[in-house]
């Protein structure tokens, strides 16, 4: 078979992002040099967002196994066993590039993307989250960032009718050049049920559905392995556009179709497009797959191979399926109004194989192309420990004038100006909306519940990323259990700076290691993630953030608690053991401008007893509300409970400790519960070797310090509030 | 009382008023896609929200001339009542059903939240458990809920005692902080002459069960139950 088109060059190569031995590498394996399609396809397989080329090592060190776990990584999302037959599906995944470029569509695809993702696998998706990283609010482009991620994400998720329901938003100025925007789908399925990506049956055809094939979003996965410079503006074109209608058109004929046994194999069309999806099928099968370009449904003409190929344009999905149900799928997707097109069928040839206009334009072993992508071991480098520091020798402020900054800060201050633009209640299940612990949403025509939540704490991680990967698990696990829920499995998301920088791999390395012990401690495995590496812009890279999207389970919604006080007279315990760690916390971040210290420690044995205890608490009824302790410690967990329930209290610190640490530091494995009387719950604490002190008692309009200054309720509230809506005002 | 809702391609609300109709009357509505061209016979047929066509032109402009509306709109006329809720308003707005349009919020955003609405008349088959002035609580979520006509057609309305929802305080006051969206005289839901046409853009489906956080909806299907037993 003789390949059209002259070979590519070393320059070509160059410019789509591969070195010299990568080049050298693809022309071996091939036994030529590849043509300008050829090398275009070694590219984006071989970038970093499709290859994991520099993160994989370490990722193999996460612990992705358990007794929930169905599906570990490696498949279009993870999956796990909730009961009763069902299965919850999920991943995140970032669009950090796109995003910073063009907010709304690099939102609003994003979010498309991990929906594909979910629904690709059999699942309706049943919850959104986000979590959502930019600059100094002062930095001149914040606002307007803010403002079109915002609206990308709530157009697109409310179009489709998926709940938005949980997530988080952070400011540093760290982010200035790269902002972070992870977008998180759950789905639900049934356990027997589950659909993978591995082709199989030679001979069967392989099917194009969705919307047509444009130039948009070409070279996209290159583009988000590279780092920004001042030109990152001119990539524009390489940002994808979303169609949130076809989207929800998409869901429904597939899932209308994955009730028949119609499917062999499905993938959705998301990084490098066709060729991701063709290789990645016909690699996981072990065969090989032929494709004649002249069906793909193209909404510009005159396409060339090396654009069809790279294409990424939105909602479109790759199926392998029974021949004779092949009818059957067709009249699906004409009722949905979408394309239905047969490109190719499946071979045993072990080659991908492309055809246009009759000839061939591409023929190379799909194989290789997958098993001797480059791997890395990129040099590392420690990051330097830093001193405790001891809140004796950290200034003192007076409590409540700190409390009053605190809590309109932009990290603490509310972030319901973004969530009320989301849809989070469509699909009539939300139990518990945005702006607690965790969301909560209930099955369909079933009692129990899920909890959702994701969480990281950059500063944390850039001071100690081993300490700072471990506080983000041991987080995510503290806010599922704070509803009640029992935390099943995460989903990661790491977003770091340049890896061929050694101080940034080995970020990313003890982040990992802090990870592993983390979610081995605490039964809390990796089933699904996505690693985005290149967030800098000019050698300045981001924070370390590697998210985590944890799920959790509660058997029956109705004993799932909120954090909102719920009625005046009640004692307010705190659990765990409060030493008034001030190092990395917002107190001295925000009130003394210091962004210095090493972070609190992560005792994972504490972690797991003091929420075991607190989980049990919940579920046997003992406990009105529940809150977990973080950003910003006690006095601002406490303030947070009396402003979601209108409620307030009266709080003490002991005399034998300096109350700017008590309230304000940010040890651990702490929760904040209210019960109506605490005899009980403070002999069980006692018995379970957990920490537990009365702190106060609920009541009055005011949270107050006892022989102390006193803030009313409202205007803990207005603070709160005020900041968000008044910035993006501005 | 047997229920249809009609269905067009970026309907996504569905489940919700099903669910919220099936608790209160006990049977499972039925599902009617926009083309099917024979619509079944029923007791109340439903306009359920989400972005019909996707809002790409006017919102609810399409599956206004979507050809089951001709039909929907002949059993209107012959006294069948006919639910349009959230992008359901738009499309019955947009089909004539009802007077006004929808413009988009004045604050030009999507909002999600819980809102306060005073119930205006207890004279239709959707309120007659309610009390005329009584406070309910239940969510909005649309981008385009700005309800605008001329002066007559809205004095109109008032005067015929047309206008069943207004936004409002939890006192029941009207003042313009309570109408987010900038609605014409805070104008949350209206029927038509006949009273059987009922467009709104808050979700009470949303609100009929305990564990969601309101079940001030809830009346409002028990109406529908016990008028069409």
């Amino acid at each position: 078979m003789t390949v059209i088109d002259p070979p590519a060059t070393l320059d070509q190569a160059r410019q789509f992002g591969l070195s010299e031995d990568e080049f050298k590498r693809a022309c071996r394996i091939m036994g030529r040099t590849p043509n300008f399609t050829e090398l275009g396809i070694f590219s984006v397989m071989w970038s970093e967002h499709c290859s994991y080329k520099s993160s994989k090592v370490w990722l193999k060190k996460l612990p992705t196994t358990g007794a929930r776990v169905i599906c570990g990584p490696g498949e279009n999302a993870g999956v796990i066993d909730i009961g009763d037959g069902d299965a919850a599906i999920f991943k995140m995944e970032s669009h950090n590039h796109p995003s910073f470029i063009e907010p709304y569509q690099g939102a609003a695809t994003g979010v498309g993307g991990i929906l594909r993702d979910v629904f690709t696998m059999g699942a309706r998706p049943i919850a959104n989250l986000n979590a959502l990283r930019f600059g100094s609010p002062a930095h001149p482009k914040t606002r307007h960032l803010v403002d079109g991620v915002v609206r990308g994400i709530g157009g697109y998720g409310n179009c489709v009718g998926v709940p938005t329901v949980g997530g988080e938003c952070n400011f540093h100025p760290s982010y200035n050049g790269n902002i972070l925007v992870n977008a998180m789908t759950v789905g639900l399925a049934r356990s027997s049920r589950i659909f993978y990506s591995a082709a199989a049956g030679p001979g069967n055809p392989v099917i194009y559905v969705g919307a047509k094939t444009g130039r948009d979003g070409i070279h996209g996965a290159t583009m988000a392995s590279a780092e920004f410079s001042e030109d990152s503006e001119s990539k524009r074109p390489t940002v994808q556009v979303g169609d949130p209608f076809t989207e929800k058109l998409l869901i429904e004929a597939c899932l209308e179709l994955m009730e028949s046994d119609a499917i062999v194999a499905i993938q959705d069309m998301g990084a490098a497009g066709l060729t991701s999806s063709s290789v990645e099928m016909a690699g996981k099968g072990g065969l090989g797959i032929e494709l004649d370009l002249d069906r793909v449904p193209t909404r510009e003409t005159a396409m060339s191979p090396y654009e069809i190929m790279l294409s990424e344009s939105q909602e479109r999905m790759l199926m392998i399926l029974k021949p004779e149900r092949a009818e059957l799928a067709r009249r699906i997707f004409e009722k949905w109004e979408l394309d239905f097109a047969v490109i190719g069928r499946v071979t045993d040839s072990g080659r991908l194989v492309l055809t246009m206009h009759g000839q061939t334009v591409a023929d190379m072993p799909v194989g290789p192309l997958v098993t001797e992508a480059p791997l890395y071991e990129r040099p590392w480098t420690p990051a330097p420990a830093l001193p405790g520091l001891a809140a004796k020798g950290v200034a003192a402020r007076e409590p409540i004038a700190a409390l009053k900054q605190l809590v309109a800060c932009p990290d603490l201050a509310s972030k319901r100006w973004i969530w009320e633009q989301y849809d989070h209640l469509v699909m009539g299940h939300t139990v518990q909306r945005p702006g607690g612990d965790a969301a909560v949403v209930r099955l369909p025509g079933r009692k129990k519940a899920l909890a959702l939540a994701t969480d990281c704490t950059p500063r944390y991680c850039a001071a100690d990323p081993k300490r700072g990967g471990a506080q983000a698990v041991a987080e995510n696990w503290r806010n599922i259990t704070a509803v009640g829920a029992t935390p099943l499995a995460i989903t990661d998301n790491m977003n770091f700076g340049n890896p061929e920088r050694p101080e940034i791999m080995g970020q990313f390395a003890q982040s990992i290691e802090g990870m592993r012990e983390a979610c081995l401690a605490l039964d809390y495995p990796v089933v699904s993630g996505n690693v985005s590496l290149y967030n800098e812009t000019n050698g300045s890279g981001i924070l370390p953030t590697p998210v985590i999207g944890g799920v959790g389970l509660i058997d029956d919604a109705a004993k799932a608690v909120t954090l909102a006080f719920k009625r005046a007279g009640e004692i307010v315990v705190a659990i765990g053991e409060t030493t008034g760690w001030l190092g990395q916390s917002l107190y001295l971040r925000e009130l003394l401008g210091r962004e210095d210290g090493s972070p609190p420690p992560v005792d994972l044995k504490a972690e797991r007893r003091n929420g075991d205890f607190v989980r049990a608490q919940i579920l046997a009824g003992a406990v009105t509300s529940c809150h977990d302790v973080s950003d910003g410690g006690l006095l601002i967990a406490l303030a947070e409970m009396a402003m979601a329930g209108g409620i307030g209290a009266t709080v003490a610190a002991p005399q034998d400790q300096p109350a700017h640490g008590f309230w304000f530091g940010e040890d651990q494995a702490r929760y904040v519960v209210t019960c109506r009387a605490a005899d009980a719950l403070l002999q069980a604490a006692q018995k379970a070797n957990v920490p537990a002190r009365v702190v106060g008692k609920t009541g009055g309009d005011a949270l107050t310090l006892a022989g102390g200054n006193a803030i009313s309720v409202a205007e803990l509230k207005h603070l709160n509030e005020a900041w968000l809506p008044a910035y993006m005002a501005q | 009382m047997q229920a249809a809702i009609i269905l067009f391609p970026g309907s996504n609300r569905e489940q919700d008023v099903h669910d919220a109709l099936k608790r209160a009357t006990g049977k499972e509505p039925l599902r009617v896609w926009h083309r099917d061209s024979d619509l079944p016979k029923a007791d109340l047929i439903v306009i359920p929200g989400g972005f019909s066509y996707g809002d790409y032109l006017r919102c609810g402009a399409m599956a206004a001339h979507s050809p089951i509306m001709r039909e929907v709109k002949a059993r209107a006329e012959t006294g069948t009542p006919v639910l349009g809720i959230c992008n359901g308003f738009q499309i019955v707005t947009e089909a004539g059903l009802l007077p006004g349009v929808l413009l988009v919020n004045r604050t030009l955003r999507f909002h999600c939240k819980d809102v306060h609405l005073r119930v205006e008349t207890s004279q239709s088959v959707y309120t007659r458990r309610y009390n005329a002035g009584q406070v309910i609580r239940v969510p909005v979520a649309h981008h385009d809920g700005n309800y605008f006509a001329d002066k007559d057609t809205l004095d109109r309305l008032e005067g015929e005692g047309l206008v069943a929802f207004r936004y409002c305080r939890s006192d029941g006051e009207i003042d313009d902080d309570a109408n987010a969206n900038g609605s014409a005289r805070a104008i949350a839901g209206i029927l038509n002459e006949k009273r059987n046409v009922l467009g709104l853009m808050p979700h009470p489906e949303d609100a009929t069960d305990p564990l969601l956080g309101s079940t001030d909806g809830q009346g409002f299907f028990a109406s529908l139950a016990e008028a069409l037993a």
